[in-house]
């Protein structure tokens, strides 16, 4: 069928695609390409994950998107899961034009995911088959429902996909417990310790549970509380504590995904560009078409309008890597993008020269009136970055786990700047306290900047 | 672009995704939720009186998405972001919407409000009603019986043509022919046909009649009040009557009948004689619904200012409806607290029930104590009924 044929026909390009990329440099672990309809493009672009546990909340996601969708604002055109081997899914709307860019683009980010260091440490941790580890959870979660009922699984979602920003991907995803006693740290600088402790072990020298000492919970503020609640919570049942793991193990593998997004999309894209215009296999109308939606991708400002106010991430990552490639060399770019992840690669590869170029500016909005109010490089570099600090969520730590089991937890209100919108953190305290089961308070800064306490119990 | 949905031309193979829709699935729990939530509210949110439209089989119900709610840092008065484009510092920019150029990352939340519309059946509001305030359920009072409906009854050897009963005949005919190999042949003597008969049925129509004082004093709130309390006894006492007629009266120093749509329109002027409303139910009564047929109730709303002179002629009234009816209520709407049920009307309503008949009273200052109007009567006429029986 030649309807078939031409829908199909994107992928007699794909291994000249990938041979064109790896002489061009690029490393890239096998990827499955797949088609499929809008409808499943839509539900993995909300859920993040070809299949995951049920929540309501993505139902939310779900319904704007569709909206979205219908009203023909947002397209999706592909979405890829690193791994070995990595998954391509491509929309079924997707034109021929379409497809060979969008190949390309995949080839990219399958380069990306695989030299990148937070990439490949965070996958290291979850391994390469989130896929199927996600579709485990959705799993375990089901039959959870079936044994506990869908209300109890509920309320334990509710509050594990609450705190699914608040994990710590520097520990290790498989983290040890803390260390049960508390360890009294040795002087031995002075002389006479030093005497001391070479002396030979006496009989009268006391057995060492004496000196042994109930370590706190936490031993120092805790950021991860996916982490600590899944693992002291006094009465958590053990389901319970798999369902918090499986979200934090899931984190574990957006965290890269969303701290290197700028980079990320526009090393894709900035590949995508350059593979299609080396590809001389590609026929020219079919070039002709790749570009033209490609500039639509990485376009900063929406045809009618003179200004953006968002800078597009597809555009500023493409742009930064066209500057370094044309500057530094394909060496150094390749170098950056093993390295960094964007709060480096904005700082250090975000120039006055090319912010100029791009016509970024500051502004502020207030009471709906917008303001321009400078090109202050720094300012731009950390307004870019400002939501992407702590997985973009306020540092908040466990603090501390009273005798009566009261969870405190502390809001870090002078790295945030401001405190914590009250109303909704209270109800961020209502999830966790139905699993901590004992009373749950914050503490942050109310509006007039005098300590605030919240409290659930 | 291309066209969309699966592959045409080629045999379409089912995949794992095609099967069910995780997205709609969650969008679905998403809005049991909204419903579990507008239930637990719904005495208030109907009581607002505005989502009642006469004669709907339907409410709407406008409610928020449901947020997911995470830490977030307080909104501040004034945002900082970076744009890009053609501006100098110092400029002023219009209000360019938002979303432009912005492209959705994983785990995007850029999400702008939207509202639904629940429509919400009455029917169903009215059962989580009834089960929410655990309102009782009334047991239809049964009224002499009276022939109603045409049952099958028995054969005959004469009937229509279309009541004939072909295995009855054939029956017929073998018991006389017996097993004869002969050419089986209908006579008249055969054939039966099915007989219908009047059976008769205990009476379940109820009829409820709506009595409002319109009079100057009554104001456009009391009589608010007084409408959503009447939609809510209407909507319960539909639950128990499959024929429940709904009748009109609105008085001042006059009565008259009116329909549903004008009744609440009406605003008189000038005084009130409660005995003229009665006589004017009275008079429907027995020109309409005989007591021996029917259920009937009233419902009698006023602020109490009845005129001093009226009283006796209003109690003879009242006394006689009471016998007749099953229930006779009376709210008093928009009366200062202090004066609650003491007022003329209220006294009037005492004496009724002091005197055996099954009939209360019930003051409405606002729209939260219509539900506990509604409940006190419902409860008042099950222990009535309990009484009788």
């Amino acid at each position: 069928m030649s309807a078939a044929m031409s829908l199909d026909g994107w992928r007699e390009y794909v291994k000249p695609l990938e041979e064109l990329a790896e002489r061009s440099g690029l490393s890239f672990h096998p990827v499955d390409f797949e088609a499929v309809p809008d409808s499943f493009m839509m539900e993995v672009a909300v859920y993040g994950l070809p299949v995951r546990m049920p929540h309501w909340s993505f139902g939310v996601r779900y319904i704007y998107q569709l909206i979205q969708h219908r009203m023909g604002h947002s397209r999706i055109f592909e979405v890829v899961f690193p791994g070995n081997p990595g998954h391509a899914y491509l929309a079924s709307s997707n034109g021929l034009a379409d497809n060979v860019l969008v190949t390309a683009h995949v080839l990219g980010h399958a380069d990306f995911s695989r030299n990148n260091l937070l990439f490949r440490r965070c996958q290291e941790q979850v391994s390469e088959r989130i896929v199927e580890h996600a579709a485990n959870h959705a799993r375990q979660i089901q039959q959870a429902i079936e044994t506990h009922g869908a209300e109890r699984v509920e309320a334990v979602l509710d509050a594990a996909l609450a705190l699914e920003q608040h994990v710590d991907v520097d520990q290790p995803l498989r983290r040890e417990l803390y260390p049960e006693y508390a360890t009294e740290p040795k002087i031995v600088d002075d002389e006479f310790r030093k005497r001391f402790e070479s002396l030979d072990p006496a009989e009268d020298e006391p057995t060492g549970t004496d000196y042994l000492k109930r370590a706190p919970v936490p031993p120092h503020p805790e950021r991860d509380l996916l982490w600590f609640i899944g693992h002291y919570a006094p009465e958590l049942e053990s389901w319970e504590r798999d369902i918090f793991l499986a979200v934090r193990e899931e984190s574990f593998y957006f965290y890269p995904l969303f701290a290197t997004q700028i980079m990320n999309e526009g090393w894709a894209s900035y590949w995508h560009a350059r593979l299609l215009r080396e590809a001389d296999f590609v026929p020219q109308q079919v070039y002709l078409d790749a570009i033209k939606c490609h500039s639509d991708v990485v376009r900063p400002i929406a045809a009618n309008q003179q200004v953006a106010l968002s800078v597009n991430p597809y555009h500023l990552g493409f742009s930064m890597w066209e500057k370094i490639v044309e500057n530094e060399g394909l060496e150094a770019a390749r170098r950056i993008m093993q390295q960094d992840d964007d709060f480096g690669f904005i700082r250090n590869h975000l120039t006055r020269e090319l912010a100029d170029e791009l016509h970024l500016f500051r502004y502020t909005a207030k009471d709906g009136q917008i303001r321009v109010l400078d090109i202050d490089l720094d300012g731009l570099h950390e307004n870019l970055l400002a939501p992407k600090y702590g997985f973009g969520a306020p540092s908040v730590s466990a603090a501390h786990v009273r005798v009566d089991g009261t969870l405190e937890l502390e809001h870090d209100y002078t790295t945030d700047g401001r405190g914590l919108d009250l109303e909704r953190s209270r109800r961020v305290l209502e999830y966790v306290q139905r699993v901590w089961r004992r009373p749950v308070v914050m503490h942050t800064i109310d509006h007039e900047g005098s300590p605030h306490e919240l409290s659930c119990s | 672009m291309s066209e969309s949905g699966n592959t045409p031309g080629s045999p379409t193979l089912t995949r794992w995704y095609d099967l069910f829709s995780r997205g709609a699935r969650d969008w679905l729990r998403h809005d049991e939720k909204v419903r579990d939530s507008v239930r637990e509210h719904l005495p208030q949110i109907i009581a607002g009186g505005d989502v009642i439209n006469d004669g709907a089989k339907t409410v709407r119900v406008p409610v928020r998405v449901l947020e997911h709610y995470h830490f977030r840092l307080r909104r501040t008065n004034e945002q900082q972001g970076v744009g890009q484009g053609d501006a100098k510092p110092g400029d002023v920019l219009g209000q360019p919407s938002r979303d432009q150029g912005q492209s959705k990352g994983p785990g995007g939340r850029e999400e702008g409000e939207f509202q639904l519309l629940l429509e919400i059946k009455v029917d169903d509001i009215v059962d989580w009603l009834w089960e929410e305030m655990q309102l009782p359920n009334l047991k239809p009072r049964v009224g002499p019986s009276e022939e109603t409906e045409w049952t099958r009854e028995g054969w005959d050897r004469r009937g229509a043509r279309s009541r004939l009963d072909r295995r009855r005949s054939f029956k017929e005919l073998v018991k006389r022919q017996g097993a004869k190999d002969a050419l089986p042949s209908f006579t008249d003597e055969d054939l039966r046909f099915r007989q219908l008969a009047r059976r008769r049925q205990p009476a379940v129509h109820a009829v409820v009649f709506f009595l409002l004082d319109v009079s100057g004093s009554m104001s456009d709130r009391d009589r608010k009040l007084a409408k959503t309390f009447f939609f809510w006894v209407v909507q319960g006492l539909k639950r128990e009557y499959r024929s429940l007629e709904t009748v009109f009266v609105a008085h001042t120093t006059e009565a008259w009948e009116f329909t549903e749509t004008d009744f609440f329109q009406v605003a008189g002027t000038g005084g009130t004689v409660a005995s003229t409303g009665l006589a004017k139910v009275r008079e429907i009564i027995d020109s309409r619904f005989s007591p021996s047929r029917h259920n009937i109730y009233l419902f009698y709303a006023s602020d109490g200012d009845n005129s001093v002179s009226d009283r006796t002629e209003a109690r003879e009234l009242l006394h006689g409806i009471a016998q007749d009816a099953c229930y006779s209520g009376y709210v008093e709407v928009g009366s200062a607290p202090a004066r609650r049920l003491s007022t003329e009307t209220g006294r009037l309503w005492a004496e009724a029930a002091a005197a055996g008949h099954a009939a209360s009273s019930f003051a409405i200052d606002d729209f939260d104590s219509v539900w506990d109007a509604v409940r006190h009567f419902f409860t008042a006429e099950q222990k009535a009924l309990e009484g009788t029986t």
